[in-house]
């Protein structure tokens, strides 16, 4: 019983490690690139205009996407690897 | 035949459609009613949550207003997208795990207290309620056209359409007609959207396009909508914003809003697995990102349309502006599609300055005001609605017949699958959260189904009341249902899973200072209960604490949550041994049982 706590704290840490990991990438292309760096970016043009402005309409909603999956992805390695999956 | 015939064919037929499969997989059973027997493939689920998802505020509305606002409301797109990384981290697998029906019931269970089951049904309510009128004025403007009759005409018969819906389909119906909504919207959102990128850019995706060169007039598509906004006094189309605080909460209430939604958490209980909830998310994301990544190529092509529609000189290379704005077209040249919309009323011509032509500026800008009296203008003479941008588009850029009747069918696909979805979520919170767990524990199913309808067509005539006269454009109304949301359910719910501290005082509390706090501040600026004229403070932002817009006070109002349900938290009793293990049990997915099976 103790083992198997001490297996799920592991488990859950490494799941919250993932998170603010994700996270983090997460709030720097919406609230950085796209919003408060976006200054900084201005010198980068695409297509008429800047790359804040790009990922704000386009490139962090393919963020996103990808964040979703690679953390889908990590957590059913991390599911099997602690033996706490279905 | 007439545009009219074929609109009532698209839109007619992919009623059939929807009524067909509903009828074919009718709820049988309450459970069926609330869950689809929790059987669903994880691609068809994120199909499904994508059509729940995405209703008349993201396929009418949003493309409007990105299109009038530019980059400052690009907070839209990443709000209602990003949350989902939220939902998919911090809440579905977890909720998915616990695997119960309801948000109120894992808020009940985790706090062990039927107070904090009836706060988090109250949370519920209001914001589903809030994001129905949203609803109701978008699918009010999308009949309104395709039937041609008032606005008012068309809320009315939307509501009946949607109300019916929801009642005789319950969430089985509703998960397989979803696909088929989800089909039907996506075609109907992208192809318009491909033919006017290769008008205007030669390129036909466009999300490309978009970034391309504006063939006629060779310079890059955005450089030249820029150039013809700042001609006529409107703001640079990709102008950076002043008041970055105000966007950063704006996207952030629109996000956790996202994550707080009890229609679109309701979706991953009906996955097989815990790992499903997970890619789940994923796949609803890619379905929504299919529409919110073509979205602003529509919403900036469609603008340039409208402009160059009534200043035809400013479409090509322009070496003088000044001439090009000099002759913008005559009324009585005006193309087919503007006497159409003119008739819904949401297109209003006044020539103020009598001479037979539209003079469509800006004339709110005060450093515009010389510019436009040299021209002889005496004020705008156009007022176009946000809302009908995306309904007019195809006819704005001469697409043929077929097309709009397919947006037409879309529009009201999207409106009509969030509504239900909505009503779904308000029915079972009060039939089985409040009246089955709370009030009378021995309700028959039969009597449970029957609370649970009468409660939907409640809802629904309060929203279409208040959809009459709403609070802003679709979109707007929608985006303060998530605040709302935010404010109150998201934080209560990630604290849940996330703390083993909080109790029930402290999560009763929190909520209670969420939902107040976040329904004042949106009161003060819109009015008591929406109501026009009861506003204490007019809407602009020069009343607006610290520049905070009503649309953005949900981020302040979790906030707020969060505090006080860790300081009150704190300063009490320790929640049971009992909860705290099962606060740990639904942190990893080991012993699931089957969704619904409790």
């Amino acid at each position: 019983m103790a083992d198997d706590k001490s297996n799920a704290a592991a488990y859950w840490k490494a799941n919250v490690r993932l998170i603010a990991g994700c996270l983090f990438v997460w709030a720097l292309v919406s609230y950085g690139f796209a919003i408060l760096l976006r200054p900084l970016l201005s010198g980068i043009p695409i297509g008429g205009t800047d790359l804040g402005f790009w990922f704000a309409q386009q490139g962090s909603m393919l963020t996103f996407i990808v964040l979703i999956f690679f953390y889908a992805w990590k957590m059913n390695r991390l599911d099997e690897k602690y033996g706490l999956g279905e | 035949m007439s545009q009219f015939a074929i609109n009532l064919l698209f839109v007619g037929g992919s009623f059939a459609l929807y009524i067909g499969i509903a009828i074919w997989s009718r709820a049988g059973s309450t459970k069926d009613f609330y869950v689809a027997g929790g059987g669903v493939h994880p691609i068809t689920n994120g199909m499904a949550t994508a059509a729940d998802w995405m209703s008349a505020a993201s396929f009418i509305s949003m493309a409007g207003l990105l299109a009038s606002g530019g980059y400052a409301n690009s907070s839209f797109l990443m709000g209602w997208t990003g949350g989902y990384v939220i939902l998919a981290m911090l809440l579905a697998p977890y909720l998915r795990k616990f695997g119960k029906f309801t948000v109120p019931d894992f808020i009940g269970d985790r706090f062990y207290s039927s107070t904090a089951r009836l706060v988090a049904v109250v949370c519920l309510v209001v914001a589903s309620v809030t994001y129905v009128i949203g609803q109701m004025t978008g699918a009010g403007v999308a009949f309104s056209r395709f039937l041609e009759v008032s606005n008012t005409w068309g809320i009315w018969i939307a509501a009946t359409i949607v109300f019916l819906y929801a009642v005789f389909g319950g969430m089985k119906g509703i998960t397989y007609t979803q696909v088929a909504q989800y089909v039907v919207l996506i075609i109907a959102y992208t192809i318009p959207a491909v033919f006017i990128a290769m008008q205007l850019t030669g390129n036909p995706i466009p999300m490309f396009g978009m970034f391309s060169t504006h063939s006629e007039s060779g310079v890059p598509l955005l450089a030249k909508l820029s150039e013809v906004l700042v001609e006529l006094g409107f703001r640079d189309y990709t102008a950076d914003v002043d008041n970055k605080l105000n966007m950063v909460l704006f996207t952030l209430s629109l996000m956790i809003g996202t994550a707080g939604l009890p229609h679109v958490i309701i979706r991953f209980f009906t996955v097989p697995k815990v790992a499903d909830a997970r890619w789940s998310a994923g796949w609803a994301l890619v379905f929504i990102a299919l529409l919110y990544l073509t979205a602003p190529a529509v919403a900036s092509m469609a603008r340039l349309n409208l402009l160059t529609t009534v200043y035809p000189e400013a479409a090509g290379q322009v070496e003088n502006y000044e001439e090009a704005m000099a002759e913008p077209i005559l009324y009585e040249n005006r193309p087919e599609w503007f006497r159409t919309w003119e008739d819904t009323g949401l297109i209003t011509f006044n020539d103020l300055n009598d001479d037979g032509r539209i003079q469509f500026y800006n004339d709110a800008n005060p450093d515009f005001a010389d510019t436009a009296a040299e021209r002889g203008w005496a004020g705008n003479e156009l007022q176009v609605n946000n809302d009908i941008l995306v309904l007019a588009n195809p006819e704005i850029a001469n697409l043929p017949g077929w097309v709009i009747g397919l947006v037409a069918a879309g529009g009201i696909a999207a409106a009509l699958s969030t509504a239900a979805g909505l009503l779904l979520a308000i029915s079972s919170a009060i039939s089985h959260d409040l009246i089955k767990k709370t009030i009378n524990p021995n309700i028959s199913e039969k009597g449970e189904m029957l609370a649970a309808r009468i409660s939907m067509g409640g809802a629904i005539l309060l929203a279409t009341y208040l959809g009459l006269n709403p609070p802003g454009f679709a979109a707007q109304t929608v985006a303060l249902a998530f605040g709302i949301a935010g404010a109150s359910l998201f934080p209560a719910l990630m604290m849940g899973i996330f703390s083993k501290r909080i109790n029930s005082k402290g999560a009763v509390a929190g909520m209670l200072a969420g939902l107040i706090s976040t329904l004042l501040y949106i009161f003060t600026y819109l009015g008591w209960l929406f109501i026009p004229g009861t506003n204490m403070l007019a809407n602009t932002p020069d009343n607006w604490i610290m520049g905070i817009s009503p649309l953005s006070f949900g981020a302040i109002g979790a906030i707020f949550n969060f505090a006080v349900a860790f300081a009150v938290s704190s300063a009490t009793e320790e929640p049971p041994q009992e909860i705290q293990d099962l606060v740990e049990s639904v942190r990893f997915p080991k012993g699931a049982g089957g969704a619904v099976d409790h």
